[in-house]
């Protein structure tokens, strides 16, 4: 199932849609998550009125835009059938190391560097443990997550507040286009699924992590580079939670070392709800990206409904658990075809 | 030699060796006194607060067996110290044993229901564990939330306090909680089949299942055995801090359970465990809490330590690290004495045939 063929049915007779459903089997999940992404705007518009408006659309972007460079490192490594559980304490460390570093005068051009160094440091040491210490990634990253977390609390214990105009700015600035507007972290995120989402589709290296998901067996017989990979998603997992530090920075206005706890199983649903299968070799970062605003929306209904934010995560985990079943048959079909 | 084979014997000098270094850095630590017929410590404490990580342990511990892994521990802890909470705070007379006890009666079956339905997506549905309770860990905290409508319930309540800060004789009740626990797993693991069984599931659920294992109920066990046990956790957590908080509650417990079942020797693999080992773990877990505390580090940095604690336990147990091992000893050895292939370093010189003690034998085998 690592190739896909392109061109899209012409015919909507019920064969064309049996054949259409066969052979794109691993976009399923994710048009899936289209559909409810659809109905679950249209089902607010028809229910608030005033939900499906150009400023909540934006600030749907702006609002969760470290939550969508999370789920786009994150899809790297579920795609090679792996997990990554340290990247919102990654995140945490890196945005209170950022404010800490900023706060005693460091200049900015050295700040951000060091803020996405931490974040692919804690990555690359998964990584390593991964590959070549045979460690599953669910403990590797376990670590990974005490690390960053407790790392977090060693820069600071409490909040660091944030005065430097560059970072400020990435959240102030508003590009308006009509009522549309958008902010650089918006912009920094929505350029971030573009890179994976080409990295993935187009390149060696994303075939290659489909491949690792698919067989890891299979892809070392083929001479692909396994370990590179499989160390590398790590490393784009953490840089992309170190950037997620910043970008949380920037709209929070200030590090805080309890940011980000339980952010990992918020991005691992996004991810799951996007269509990427967690035994990996099935996924797509643009699915994930759907995931996220799947997320953010039922978010701002809820907040729209006034109801306590708490249901947030009980609708978001009877989602996830529809999607897992979901893929169960999916994959448990197309094992019967194959 | 028999001893340093034991599978107990790493994780339990793990153990000693952190209580030997708090006891030189600290002789206080070893101090226990008696007042009015109860003991008072540093390693009672830990007996003591240790309890609600144990039964969690111990549950994970089962879960892990069969292969499987159960996320949502922490969650149910939350969930249940909002129940048994509501409902004696609900109440007219929160110093009633009667309602403390139905309260707790209730919290426990909510959290039987939990494990039911964790044990339905993985033996029934076939979902990964790992996703499986991560539905459970997401809204379960949501669900505790709902039941405390957001705040923290706090009551007053002493039948209720007596669970974890009560004594029993000599020693705080907590303690024989888990004692308990661990007396009933240990009989029901090791004096009937069941931990074979569950040790076979875990080691080839297929060809368990082809020789007439009911992988299905032994596997739906563990999760249920898991989230009582959890349920039971939530309970004495809440009486700790007499309070049901639900974002608190048992917050990364799954991540220090799996870590104790770790370091007692238990793979992550399923198959073969050990209840001693997950014993010894929370024990060792407990105490470099509190030593970590005690070097006057902020409890909130105390996760940099786990951290290093986890690197290490999973480099020791890698496949890597032990040829790594293996290779280092040959060289010490055939530098020594006579290389002996096969042999494990210091074991069997029984066993092995051709004995060479001059030193002109010097080869180094491949």
């Amino acid at each position: 199932m690592t190739a896909q063929t392109l061109e899209a049915p012409k015919t909507s007779s019920p064969g064309a849609i049996k054949q259409f459903a066969a052979r794109h089997a691993s976009v399923l999940p994710t048009l899936a998550a289209i559909v409810i992404l659809v109905i679950v705007l249209i089902g607010a518009q028809v229910e608030f009125g005033n939900f499906l408006t150009a400023r909540n659309m934006s600030a749907l972007l702006l609002d969760n835009a470290y939550l969508m460079v999370l789920a786009v490192g994150m899809t790297f490594v579920i795609v090679t059938g792996g997990i990554d559980l340290s990247v919102g304490s990654v995140m945490a460390f890196t945005g209170i190391l950022g404010s800490s570093m900023l706060a005693s005068g460091t200049p900015v051009w050295i700040v951000i560097p060091a803020m996405l160094g931490g974040g692919a440091a804690i990555g690359t040491l998964i990584g390593v443990l991964v590959q070549y210490f045979n460690v599953q990634p669910f403990i590797a990253s376990l670590a990974g997550l005490f690390l960053g977390r407790g790392l977090a609390y060693v820069v600071s214990l409490s909040s660091v507040r944030v005065e430097n105009e560059g970072i400020l700015w990435l959240q102030t600035t508003r590009f308006y286009l009509g009522d549309w507007y958008i902010t650089p972290t918006g912009i920094i995120a929505l350029l971030v699924v573009a890179i994976g989402a080409i990295t993935m589709a187009w390149t060696r290296f994303g075939r290659t992590v489909y491949a690792i998901g698919g067989s890891e067996q299979s892809a070392r017989l083929m001479g692909l580079s396994v370990a590179r990979t499989k160390v590398a998603v790590y490393v784009i997992s953490g840089l992309c939670g170190g950037l997620a530090g910043l970008l949380l920075t920037a709209y929070s206005g200030a590090g805080y070392p309890r940011n980000g706890i339980g952010t990992e199983l918020d991005v691992i649903a996004c991810v799951v709800i996007g269509g990427t299968l967690l035994t990996g070799g099935r996924g797509y970062v643009l699915g994930s990206m759907i995931g996220v605003f799947v997320f953010g929306t039922i978010k701002t209904i809820i907040s729209f409904m006034g109801a306590e934010q708490s249901w947030t995560h009980i609708i978001v985990g009877a989602l996830l658990l529809l999607f897992i079943v979901v893929q169960r048959a999916i994959v448990a079909r197309s094992d019967r075809n194959t | 030699m028999k001893l340093v084979k034991s599978r107990l014997f790493w994780p339990a000098m793990a153990l000693v060796t952190l209580l030997v270094v708090n006891i030189v850095v600290n002789p206080n630590f070893a101090r226990i006194t008696m007042r009015d017929g109860q003991l008072y410590g540093a390693m009672v404490d830990i007996l003591r607060q240790s309890a609600p990580l144990m039964l969690v342990a111990l549950g994970m511990t089962l879960v892990i067996a069969t292969r499987g892994i159960d996320l949502s521990v922490g969650a149910i802890m939350a969930v249940s110290g909002a129940v048994a909470l509501t409902i004696i705070d609900g109440s007219g007379d929160p110093d009633n044993v009667g309602t403390v006890a139905i309260a707790i009666g209730v919290a426990v079956l909510v959290s039987l229901v939990l494990g039911v339905w964790n044990g339905f997506l993985v033996s029934v549905l076939g979902i990964q564990p790992i996703i499986a309770t991560l539905v459970l860990m997401l809204a379960g905290r949501g669900v505790a939330l709902l039941i405390t409508g957001g705040f923290i319930t706090t009551v007053n309540s002493d039948p209720l306090s007596y669970i974890a800060s009560g004594y029993l004789t000599l020693l705080p009740f907590a303690f024989f909680i888990s004692v308990a626990v661990i007396a009933v797993i240990a009989l029901l693991e090791r004096r009937t089949a069941l931990g074979m069984l569950t040790e076979a599931v875990g080691i080839n659920p297929e060809a368990s299942r082809l020789a007439g294992v009911r992988s299905r109920g032994i596997v739906w066990g563990a999760y249920i055995a898991s989230g009582v046990l959890a349920g039971v956790a939530g309970i004495i957590y809440a009486s700790n801090i007499k309070a049901a908080d639900a974002n608190a509650a048992g917050y990364l417990i799954e991540l220090y359970a799996i870590l104790a079942v770790v370091l007692g020797g238990t793979s992550l693999m399923g198959g073969k465990f050990s209840i001693a080992g997950t014993v010894i773990g929370v024990l060792t877990v407990q105490t470099l809490d509190s030593t970590i505390l005690f070097f006057g580090v902020p409890s909130a940095q105390s996760p940099v330590f786990f951290a290093v604690v986890v690197i290490i336990v999973v480099l020791v147990q890698s496949p890597r690290v032990h040829a790594w091992g293996r290779k280092v000893g040959a060289m010490f050895r055939s530098s020594k004495e006579t290389p002996r292939d096969g042999t494990p370093p210091g074991g069997a010189t029984a066993t092995s045939a051709p004995v060479a003690t001059k030193p002109e034998h010097k080869e180094v085998s491949a």
